[in-house]
């Protein structure tokens, strides 16, 4: 919300202002007594903006379509922020095995950082599992449907395949958690989401989630988005570009995934040779005298590039692979959004006919329609900004992956050259 | 050190042409003809250009050469052809024959075969073989003349048939023994290293794909675009230029190749001498066991059972005459089997001596080659790593500007 977001009522811990020892407290045990925030909490700031509201009844954060240009102008802000200006920070770390009777399972520690007037203290360090994250993330598509979520890492992953507590699966789904409250942190609204900001301080993360079910049920929303089973008839163009880019996308990144993989199954394979020919260099440097120590020499040269040759392809798999995969699904995500705004569009648009039809004689629109209208020009509004930044931040993060995997291969270059 | 016939003479096998003929069965054939150029080498340094003399010669003449030249130096390393079919290879390369590259990579070889017949102390001064560069017909002629066909032994052909020699000088069996664990050792090597090439070939191919997709979705992008179009370019650099690096290694390969062969050569001159050692202990036991007979008959005590004492004692023995007769003939043969032994012995002395020459004069020559070999092959990796350093930069620097 680009208003100000009024600060928590809290009946534990001192406001910002009042705290003797502001970052004084860095471990967990030290925090004070868990927020549990009150019924008021749930509901959205938009109380104000009551008359506002999506099909299923769930409230929108944005009050209305003058809200977006504040958005864009935090946006402008946002591009030239510094880090030292950014007032929230996250980082996700520490993996735990957790052995219980029912099951096992693994935790992260969440740490969070920030001199932000919504959160009572300056730290916070929880532990997190990847069920809370998923939980996340449906939160915030409901609350927030007319962002764009990051993607979280893949759910489910097959058994007997993949092992999930290896320590290279359990480094790659951190890493992509981090990656993800990392992106929820630097937008402008979803940060100040408030399942976001409990499930950053919150120590018991489960009595919110069965609490928040039970309102939920109280006032009879139901968690799906309901298809009000109207059809757009066509996509403004934009939005319809920004569909076949997402499409062509996900096609590309997709072919690149499958070269990568490619790539990596030769390099592997040409490894197994490697192996074997270092050691018949050997086995001739033990016939000969004179030539027995050059033999050896391109023997022990030839280990050496198998050694350097296996920690490239350990890279890219580990490393580049997975940042792939995520804009895929992120592309997914995103068509999705997509397909709710031609669902908004369509319902605004299948309206407004129906009153045209009407011929009544009303002095003013109704405000049902009105509704629609700005409902729909505020989704376009957010889709757009959050396009822009997304296309920012893929830019990056593209230029910073590819560079790596240039970077990569120019090592394994310069380890073999050393031999 | 006598000059040797590389330093008088420039030779060089400069071309190869492919051409159709009946062969001795009258059948029509393809074959590839290669030309022989020689020039001779002194008039050069007075500033004049010698003129050049050439000849064709096909590969079959190339071989009755090395023929000729292995069974009138039975002591002597020869050098080897080039393999007479494509083998080691990879699945870029052609096992044809008529490959336009295999038939590269033989005239090169041929002119190395010539190159060190013609540097070898011995074998430059042949003049079959001095022949074989300047006389163009009549050639094949003259070879046949020499006889040489009939002074093969046929037994150094069944390469694995073994003879009991009880004293072969050790060195020999050891040096053998080398022989057969280089030949293993570097057919292995070559067998690999074509897996090896196979396997890179097909890293450095796929990442081609990258140059396709990268222009794809530049296609698609603003900003990020012209960095993705041109990084592609550069997959595309390095994708093609595994073709030239695996080509230089080509060359690696032949070199390996020659010390394959020229391990069988080596084989062969062991296996002479095992022959004529074999033959001189035949010969020596002859010998000895003809003594035996001659002092039995001369005493007419029998010592050892023979068929003829039981028929004797059967059937009587032989008159006087007979005997003496024997006896004479005995005495002729051990007289004979004497100086036999004799120059045997004197031509084996000979031979070991002369084959130890030439092979010390081989083993530093191996030495020498394959140690350059190994470096250059070190050489061309460095080279094929420091490319690989510059495509990945310049499409680092790509990436960066996007």
């Amino acid at each position: 919300a680009a208003s100000a977001p009024k600060p928590l009522p809290s009946s534990g811990p001192k406001s910002l202002r009042e705290m003797p020892h502001p970052l004084a407290t860095s471990s967990s045990e030290e925090m004070g007594p868990a927020l549990t925030p009150s019924p008021d909490l749930l509901l959205p700031r938009s109380i104000a903006d009551k008359d506002l509201s999506l099909p299923n009844g769930t409230p929108v954060d944005t009050s209305s379509p003058a809200s977006s240009s504040s958005l864009l102008n935090r946006l402008q802000l946002d591009d030239d922020l510094d880090v030292e200006t950014r007032d929230l920070f996250v980082t996700v770390d520490d993996p735990k095995k957790h052995v219980c009777t029912m099951e096992t399972y693994i935790t992260y520690r969440v740490t969070t950082k920030t001199t932000r007037a919504e959160f009572d203290l300056p730290e916070y360090s929880v532990r997190r599992r990847y069920q809370d994250f998923d939980w996340l993330r449906n939160k915030l598509e409901e609350s927030q449907p007319t962002h764009l979520i990051p993607p979280l890492p893949e759910k489910f992953v097959v058994k007997g395949v993949v092992d999930r507590f290896s320590e290279e699966f359990v480094e790659t789904r951190r890493k992509a958690l981090d990656k993800f409250l990392k992106r929820i942190t630097d937008h402008p609204v979803l940060s100040f989401n408030e399942h976001f900001n409990v499930f950053l301080t919150a120590k018991d993360l489960n009595a919110y989630k069965k609490q928040g079910m039970a309102l939920l049920s109280k006032v009879g929303e139901s968690v799906k988005y309901v298809t009000g089973g109207y059809k757009l008839r066509s996509r403004p163009l934009e939005f319809a570009a920004i569909g076949d880019y997402l499409d062509t996308f996900s096609l590309k990144l997709g072919t690149i995934d499958r070269i990568a993989q490619r790539i990596i199954k030769e390099q592997l394979e040409y490894l197994v040779e490697l192996r074997e020919y270092g050691p018949v260099y050997s086995t001739w440097g033990g016939l000969e005298l004179e030539l027995s120590e050059p033999l050896e020499g391109v023997s022990a040269c030839i280990g050496n590039c198998c050694t350097a040759l296996e920690e490239l392809s350990e890279d890219m798999t580990e490393e580049f692979l997975p940042v792939l995969r995520e804009y895929i699904l992120y592309a997914e995500s995103m068509k999705n959004v997509l397909k709710k705004r031609d669902q908004v569009q369509a319902e605004y648009e299948a309206k407004l006919e129906a009153v045209a039809l009407k011929k009544e004689d009303r002095p003013k629109v109704p405000t049902d329609v009105e509704k629609c209208q700005d409902r729909v020009e505020c989704f376009n509004a957010d889709l757009k900004a959050d396009m822009e930044r997304w296309q920012n931040n893929k830019r990056q993060d593209f230029r910073q992956l590819l560079m790596g995997m240039a970077d990569k291969n120019i090592q394994y270059y310069e380890k073999v050259c050393v031999t | 050190m006598e000059d040797c016939l590389a330093k008088k003479l420039e030779i060089t096998v400069s071309e190869a042409e492919k051409r159709t003929g009946r062969n001795a069965m009258n059948i029509q054939e393809t074959y590839t003809a290669y030309l022989i150029e020689t020039r001779a080498v002194e008039s050069q340094s007075e500033g004049q250009c010698a003129p050049v003399d050439s000849l064709w010669r096909r590969y079959s003449e190339f071989e009755l050469l090395r023929n000729y030249l292995s069974v009138t130096y039975p002591h002597i390393v020869v050098p080897p052809l080039p393999e007479k079919r494509a083998d080691f290879v990879w699945h870029k390369l052609s096992a044809d024959n008529m490959d336009p590259d295999f038939v590269e990579r033989r005239r090169i070889g041929l002119e190395n075969f010539l190159l060190r017949v013609a540097s070898h102390p011995v074998l430059c001064q042949d003049k079959i073989f001095y022949s074989f560069l300047t006389q163009e017909g009549g050639w094949k002629e003259m070879v046949n003349e020499t006889g040489f066909q009939l002074k093969a032994d046929s037994r150094l052909k069944a390469l694995n048939a073994t003879f009991r020699v009880k004293n072969p000088d050790k060195r020999f069996t050891e040096l053998k023994h080398y022989s057969d664990e280089l030949q293993s050792v570097i057919s292995h090597l070559l067998r690999v290293r074509a897996r090896v090439a196979d396997r890179l070939y097909g890293v450095y191919k796929v990442h081609g794909n990258y140059g396709r997709v990268f222009s794809e979705w530049s296609a698609i992008e603003k900003e990020m675009g012209d960095g993705l179009q041109s990084a592609g370019h550069h997959m595309d650099v390095y994708a093609a230029s595994i073709d030239d690096i695996l080509e230089e290694e080509e060359h690696y390969a032949d070199q390996l190749k020659e010390y394959l062969f020229y391990a069988e050569a080596l084989r062969a001159v062991c296996r002479k001498h095992e022959l004529m050692q074999y033959d001189l202990e035949m010969a020596a036991q002859d010998l000895t066991s003809k003594k035996q007979q001659c002092e039995e008959l001369a005493t007419g005590t029998v010592r050892t059972f023979s068929l003829k004492g039981m028929t004797s004692k059967l059937f009587g023995q032989e008159t006087p005459e007979q005997r003496e007769a024997k006896l004479k003939i005995l005495e002729e043969q051990i007289q004979e089997g004497e100086e036999q032994l004799k120059s045997k012995n004197l031509e084996g002395r000979d031979f070991v001596k002369n084959a130890w020459a030439d092979i010390e004069r081989f083993k530093e020559q191996k030495n020498h080659d394959l140690k350059e070999a190994l470096i250059s092959y070190a050489v061309m990796q460095i080279s094929m790593c420091k490319k690989g350093i510059q495509v990945w930069t310049n499409a680092k620097e790509c990436f960066s500007k996007m």
